[in-house]
């Protein structure tokens, strides 16, 4: 917030109360463990030494759903486990968010076939899709980035309706 | 959402004993979605206190139709689905399909394709160990080491993408040679890894060959005899860390592997333990075939001259009428490949892959069956899992080291 | 051919009337399915150890025979390797598990039902192992579709977009 730097110390921070909800749901997202398949590989890779996404308030991957606020879909998801991955996210407390990761899950990539399911948009609400096969890991960074920015304009008046 | 059953546990109650049914043992589902299954593997098991009874294994949640779908491409456009196969080992699989395609149609490969091809396999095996190293061992609950393998995994990405431009499917290797030449930077950033990798690999052993914890969780896990390995399809290091001395690379040469002085690790006891000596073993193996490939590297083209099948290089196309041509023809209509069937089989991180190719004339691969070793590894986990605990199952699924791609196609 | 697979397989055809063929140096057998559970004993008892696959192709529409199924052994001990085509027809195809000699072809003869629907008779647990339980058809017959559905593009984005069944929250 910085008001601290410019006013002095006076054991008050004013903001929004919108803006405080904001700060504290992106600063601690809680994604859930879940790999499907190679990009899962790549997800493990953003989480690891080289790339660190605990950079930004995301260095617990949860493995039970009802501990996450966000689901990134890495990998194609077949008809066998569309309702597993249904299921999992009706699990997952409100508010949550979804990443569709890679080209398979996003639209079935190179797999047009009768196994995939042709973009993981049918199975659950997308918020943010990244593009790539696999994605890199810079990549789904800028993808959760993304996502930062969409809730941070997230207004309570619209939430009601 | 597509209207489909949901998975539970009474689709598999057939399969459980009677003291199941009646409550005097308990079911428990363990997966898809679970950290240490690796994937979407699902296991139902059946345990007494703590001890595993019953295990049954239900696979297909990553099903992807590969086969089919390269049944519907050409022989060019079919490989890049061969990358997704086994994700951990694309490399390897698009090795095992271009050499596939070149025994039916009697391509020769240029002897430096040849070396890059095994310097790209072996670099990529020693990044599907790391994963399995790093992953394994964190089921053990050795966190660092995650961290530690992923650090060294990027050098290797570095150099795949300094060839191919992609990091993991890179579709590098084609029927009759390689995409193209290495670039220049490729030998300085190869010579790196071999500089640095064996004294991790030190570390590594420094961190848990030794350690009590890790010999507590795997000494005497998991057993399977040699007989039995075989019997159930079997291959790959757990077929050698239960005494069996089976590696394609050596039994059976290809690409040149005959030249290389290397050793095929075994173990005798065929436990869990055994496994991860194995594979920490074949990694250093790994660096040494690199090291002799990369100090005899031929000069010389990269690519089969033979433009009936290979695209000719794209500096041809615009001053040879002829080289025109072939391109255009190649990548509208494809090749027509001879009638009939060939089986082909590579040495992959997890065991013997396998190609079955049948032609009928035409260009797409009228049938092609791919033989992943996870699915015949996977195949013995009830056997393994009998009467253990559910913590050693853990250890034990991580030591096969399973790719559902692999195993579920 | 390898010298030491030449009696082998001139021992196959004679004891059980088989037809052999060499193509790019590999040896493939055709036999009859009446005697592949005998012919499967005899070649484990030969030294080979390793079932390394079993498939099928599909040659549909030829109804006589439609199927060919494909076993390859390996040899371990003996660093030989061949395989064996059974010709299974159109109608009820079906034919005699070998799950009790070669353990991996429990999952693969799963597989040749759920694929195919070749029917491995004797069995002992014959049920879908990759699709969902409740999935109509086999999908790698070749009378059966590819499930290929419109890629949406610039051009096409809204005509898709109208009938792609999104999810709700």
């Amino acid at each position: 917030m910085g008001v601290e730097q410019k006013l002095g110390n006076m054991g008050v921070v004013t903001t929004t109360l919108e803006q405080a909800v904001a700060w504290s749901r992106t600063n601690a997202m809680w994604p859930l463990l879940f790999g499907l398949a190679c990009c899962a590989i790549e997800m493990m890779s953003a989480q690891a030494s080289h790339y660190d996404m605990s950079r930004f308030g995301m260095e617990l991957m949860r493995p039970s759903p009802r501990q996450s606020d966000l689901m990134i879909v890495a990998g194609r998801v077949s008809r066998k486990m569309a309702p597993v991955l249904r299921r999992l996210y009706d699990q997952m407390p409100e508010p949550k968010w979804v990443i569709s990761m890679g080209d398979c899950a996003s639209c079935g990539g190179v797999f047009n076939n009768y196994a995939v399911v042709q973009g993981v948009d049918e199975v659950v609400p997308v918020d943010v899709y990244v593009a790539g096969c696999p994605p890199r890991p810079e990549a789904l960074i800028h993808g959760v980035l993304t996502l930062y920015e969409k809730v941070r304009g997230i207004k309570f008046a619209d939430v009601q309706k | 959402m597509p209207d489909i059953q949901e998975v539970t546990v009474d689709d598999l109650k057939h399969l459980v004993s009677e003291k199941a049914i009646q409550g005097e043992t308990m079911l428990l589902n363990m997966g898809p979605q679970h950290p240490s299954t690796h994937g979407v593997l699902r296991l139902l098991l059946e345990l007494d206190g703590e001890t595993v009874i019953n295990c049954i294994p239900d696979i297909g949640f990553l099903h992807t139709g590969i086969e089919k779908n390269m049944e519907a491409k050409t022989y060019q456009k079919a490989e890049v689905m061969s990358d997704r196969l086994d994700y951990m080992n694309p490399v390897g699989n698009n090795l095992a399909y271009s050499m596939a395609v070149e025994k039916l149609v009697e391509l020769d490969v240029p002897v430096r394709a040849q070396a890059i091809r095994v310097i790209l396999a072996e670099l990529t095996r020693y990044q599907s160990h790391l994963v399995w190293l790093g992953t394994a061992a964190l089921d053990l609950a050795a966190m660092s080491m995650f961290l530690y393998c992923f650090r060294e995994r990027e050098y290797i990405l570095d150099v795949m993408e300094l060839c191919s431009g992609q990091r993991m499917m890179t579709t590098y290797i084609r029927p009759g040679g390689l995409w193209r030449d290495v670039p220049v930077e490729f030998e300085a950033a190869v010579r790196n890894i071999l500089k640095t990798f064996p004294k991790r690999i030190d570390e590594y052993e420094a961190l848990l060959t030794r350690n009590p914890l890790m010999l507590d969780r795997t000494l005497g896990i998991g057993r399977l005899t040699g007989e039995e390995c075989l019997n159930f399809g079997v291959t790959g290091p757990m077929l050698r860390a239960s005494g069996v001395k089976w590696d394609l690379r050596k039994t059976r040469p290809y690409s040149g592997y005959e030249q290389y002085d290397f050793e095929v690790p075994t173990r005798p006891e065929g436990d869990v333990y055994a496994r991860f000596l194995v594979r920490l073993e074949e990694m250093r193996q790994s660096l040494k075939i690199v090291e002799q490939a990369l100090n005899k590297l031929p000069m010389g083209p990269v690519r089969s001259n033979n433009f009936k099948f290979v695209p000719p290089p794209r500096s041809e196309i615009g001053v040879s009428m002829e080289a025109l041509i072939h391109h255009f023809k190649l990548w509208t209509d494809g090749f027509n490949a001879p009638k009939g069937s060939i089986y082909n089989a590579v040495e992959s991180p997890r065991g013997e892959l396998g190609v079955y190719l049948e032609s009928d004339g035409g260009p797409k691969p009228y049938r092609i069956h791919w033989r992943t070793p996870s699915f015949d590894n996977l195949q013995s986990i009830p056997l393994m899992a009998k009467g253990v605990l559910v913590a050693d199952l853990v250890a034990i699924i991580g030591s096969i080291d399973i790719v559902l791609g692999d195993v579920d196609r | 051919m390898d010298k030491k697979l030449q009696p082998i397989i001139e021992e196959l055809e004679k004891e059980f009337g088989a037809t052999s063929t060499e193509y790019r140096g590999d040896a493939s057998l055709v036999l009859p399915r009446e005697k592949i559970v005998a012919a499967c004993q005899k070649v484990q008892g030969l030294g080979f150890e390793l079932l390394s696959t079993l498939s099928a192709v599909d040659y549909w529409p030829q109804q006589e025979p439609r199927f060919h199924v494909i076993y390859e052994f390996t040899s371990v001990s003996m660093n030989l390797r061949f395989e064996i085509r059974v010709p299974v027809p159109g109608i009820n195809p079906s034919l005699p598990t070998v799950t009790h000699i070669y353990r991996n072809a429990n999952w693969r003869e799963r597989e040749l039902w759920d694929m195919f629907g070749i029917k491995a008779e004797g069995h002992p647990d014959l049920r879908r192992i990759l699709m969902p339980a409740d999935w109509e058809g086999h999908p790698l017959r070749k009378d059966y579709p590819l499930g290929y559905e419109e890629p949406q593009f610039t051009f096409n984005f809204e005509e898709i977009d109208l009938r792609k069944p999104y999810a709700k929250e």
